[in-house]
């Protein structure tokens, strides 16, 4: 047995022979041509058709991974439309007359060192790129199938690097994990490992010896173990039954619609507290992002995020969900989660005090930057916005009075943004009684049911003592729900469950009775509820 | 000629995804852009170049735009830098 560590990529437990991948090897032969027009008009053509190629992946790419990380083929074909590169083939050709795989290759190598030798690691791992359009190309040239053959038996890859086309282009269905030597936990292929949900570790040397042999790759710990014990074995078998068991409710869930047997319809979007979770998002076939937890932005920072910084990650939220409905929740800092640089004061009962839209409405400043680059994001996707712990309608007021002086900003800057949804969290007694004069003022409500519950029926969740008292059920809460969601409808505005009472499948059936219109849980529930969903009727 | 100055506020930088984007963009002007940083200058309708000038989050870039549309090209692109990067 022989255990080595490395980088995890992407959680999951793989089991299988390892499959020693080398890349085809292009080895290009330099040879003196005459004709070197033809030669020029030979490369062009082989040009063209690797840029089609590549255009074929970025295609194929966004139905697995999405529009941002599929860019990253666009941008390979326009490498290949590059003046400098191109200019580099031709000359090698006129000037050297060689033959064309031999002048791509120059070309390739070139470049790769060009880049190879930049300090920053973003720029150094740019070299890749280099290699793998060139490589392209010269597969082209030489007739040669750019796709691996993969044994029909499914195999751990294990490889000194991946370039993102390599790891698009494999059958999916025949890897069980990826292990690389190479390639940070940023490169293209790591990312698109998270995307695609196949369990990836980097960092680990690469024994060719390896080849055919039984190993597990643990990608929650990073490690791969090659002729494991028979007692590791099992164990790992043991994890990797209950893995298996939710990669095959994704496999017959997914794509399908969330439908009851008699034909009702209701949304699944997943919850989010920040951008890693995106990958689960789209793997869990989620239909937008429910709620957008914009604290993470707060609390991972010594002091206030800035607008820029704000709305990259907006941007990035919306683009990688390719206009499915993405929501973010406006900031909701204080009670049990704090940030130093707020300089809050110590509260005798924090729930119940300066938290939420509350520190957004007294301290504008703040709340500003946030809506600013919310709006600001809106123009890269389908962003809608909602405010928490709301208990008046004046309060909701008072916010669309900022949310409007934030966009009559913006239009004296020229910045373009969307005119978007605004919502609130439905999650005091306060707002549920008064719901149907809050569902004149909205777009829509999203019910928070942790929050509705603690204030409803006065129990804090943290203290133990008073389980006894605590009915996650209670019927209090439920008829507070039915009374938002009668009071939406009526006002013509629909209505989600971001709480933890949404993921409670026990509650399914009776949400759907309600006519609730959205349920937004936590990424990995969104199958399992699916299924009941479809088994209701 | 126009001109302007940026300060890159992307966490990668100028990386391949707005880069190839800034590239369509700029080939469509008539006009011509060079982009200046860390005393390295590249034409912006050429991608590799433009890459390899290695703009980091921090850097300031100088942009030259030069041509007959110069008022709006140079519009056009100090918004992309303000949207993109």
């Amino acid at each position: 047995m022989e255990r080595q560590s490395g980088k995890k990529i992407f959680g999951g437990i793989a089991i299988g022979n390892i499959l020693f991948y080398t890349k085809q090897s292009n080895q290009v032969v330099r040879r003196k041509i005459e004709d070197t027009d033809a030669e020029i008009k030979r490369y062009e053509a082989a040009k063209k058709e690797a840029i089609r190629q590549l255009e074929e992946l970025a295609e194929m790419a966004v139905k697995e991974v999405g529009e941002v990380n599929a860019q990253i083929f666009e941008v390979h074909a326009m490498m290949l439309e590059d003046g400098d590169y191109n200019e580099s083939v031709h000359n090698y050709i006129t000037s050297q007359k060689v033959n064309a795989e031999y002048a791509v290759a120059s070309t390739g190598d070139n470049f790769a060192s060009v880049f190879a030798n930049m300090e920053d690691e973003y720029f150094k791992a740019r070299s890749a790129d280099m290699k793998d359009i060139s490589e392209r190309v010269i597969a082209v040239l030489s007739g040669r199938k750019a796709e691996s053959e993969l044994p029909d038996e499914p195999v751990i890859i294990a490889a000194e690097d991946l370039a993102p086309s390599e790891t698009v282009q494999m059958d999916k269905s025949r890897v069980l994990a990826f292990v690389t030597e190479l390639g940070s936990a940023n490169s293209h292929t790591a990312i698109l490992a998270r995307t695609m949900g196949i369990p990836a570790v980097t960092g680990v040397k690469i024994k060719e010896s390896w080849n055919g042999k039984l190993a597990i790759v643990d990608g929650y710990q990073g490690e791969l173990i090659v002729e494991p014990d028979k007692a590791v074995l099992e164990e790992y078998q043991k994890l990797q039954k209950q893995d298996k068991e939710q990669k095959e409710l994704l496999q017959t869930l997914k794509g399908k619609e969330n439908v009851t047997l008699s034909g009702q319809k209701i949304k699944l979007y997943a919850n989010i507290g920040n951008i890693a979770d995106l990958a689960a998002v789209l793997q869990n076939d989620a239909g937008g992002i429910g709620l957008f937890r914009s604290e993470f932005l707060y609390l991972e920072k010594d002091t206030f995020p800035t607008e820029e910084e704000q709305f990259s990650v907006y941007r990035q939220v919306a683009e990688t969900m390719a206009g499915k409905p993405v929501i973010i929740r406006t900031l909701d800092i204080g009670a049990d989660k704090q940030a130093d640089y707020f300089h809050l004061e110590p509260e005798e009962n924090p729930a119940m005090g300066y938290r939420a839209i509350r520190i957004c409405l007294t301290r504008k400043d703040i709340f500003k930057t946030q809506l600013r680059a919310i709006y600001r994001a809106s123009s890269y996707g389908s962003i809608a916005v909602m405010y928490p712990m709301i208990t008046s309608v004046q309060e909701v007021k008072e916010i669309k009075e900022v949310a409007e002086e934030v966009k009559a900003e913006l239009d004296a800057d020229h910045i373009p943004y969307k005119n978007i949804e605004q919502g609130i969290m439905v999650e005091t007694p306060a707002a549920a009684v008064l719901s149907d004069l809050l569902a004149e003022e909205v777009d829509f409500f999203s019910i928070g049911t942790n929050d509705l519950t603690q204030y409803t029926l006065a129990i804090d969740r943290q203290n133990t003592n008073l389980d006894k008292f605590y009915d996650p059920h209670s019927p209090a809460v439920l008829r507070l729900i039915e009374l938002i969601v009668k009071n939406a409808h009526q006002a013509g505005i629909w209505v989600g469950i971001c709480g933890e009472l949404g993921a409670d499948m026990t509650l399914t059936k009776q949400f759907l009775q309600m006519g609730v219109d959205e349920l937004s849980v936590a990424a990995g529930c969104i199958l399992p509820i699916r299924k009941i969903i479809r088994e209701t009727k | 000629m126009k001109t302007f100055e940026y300060t890159i506020t992307d966490e990668v930088g100028i990386h391949a995804r707005p880069a190839g984007l800034l590239v369509k963009e700029c080939k469509e002007l008539a006009s011509s852009v060079t982009l200046t940083s860390n005393g390295k200058s590249a034409d912006a309708k050429k991608l590799m170049a433009l890459l390899a000038l290695g703009v980091k989050k921090g850097d300031t870039v100088k942009v030259e735009i030069s041509g007959t549309d110069e008022e709006q090209a140079a519009e056009k692109i100090e918004a992309f830098f303000q949207n993109s990067l």
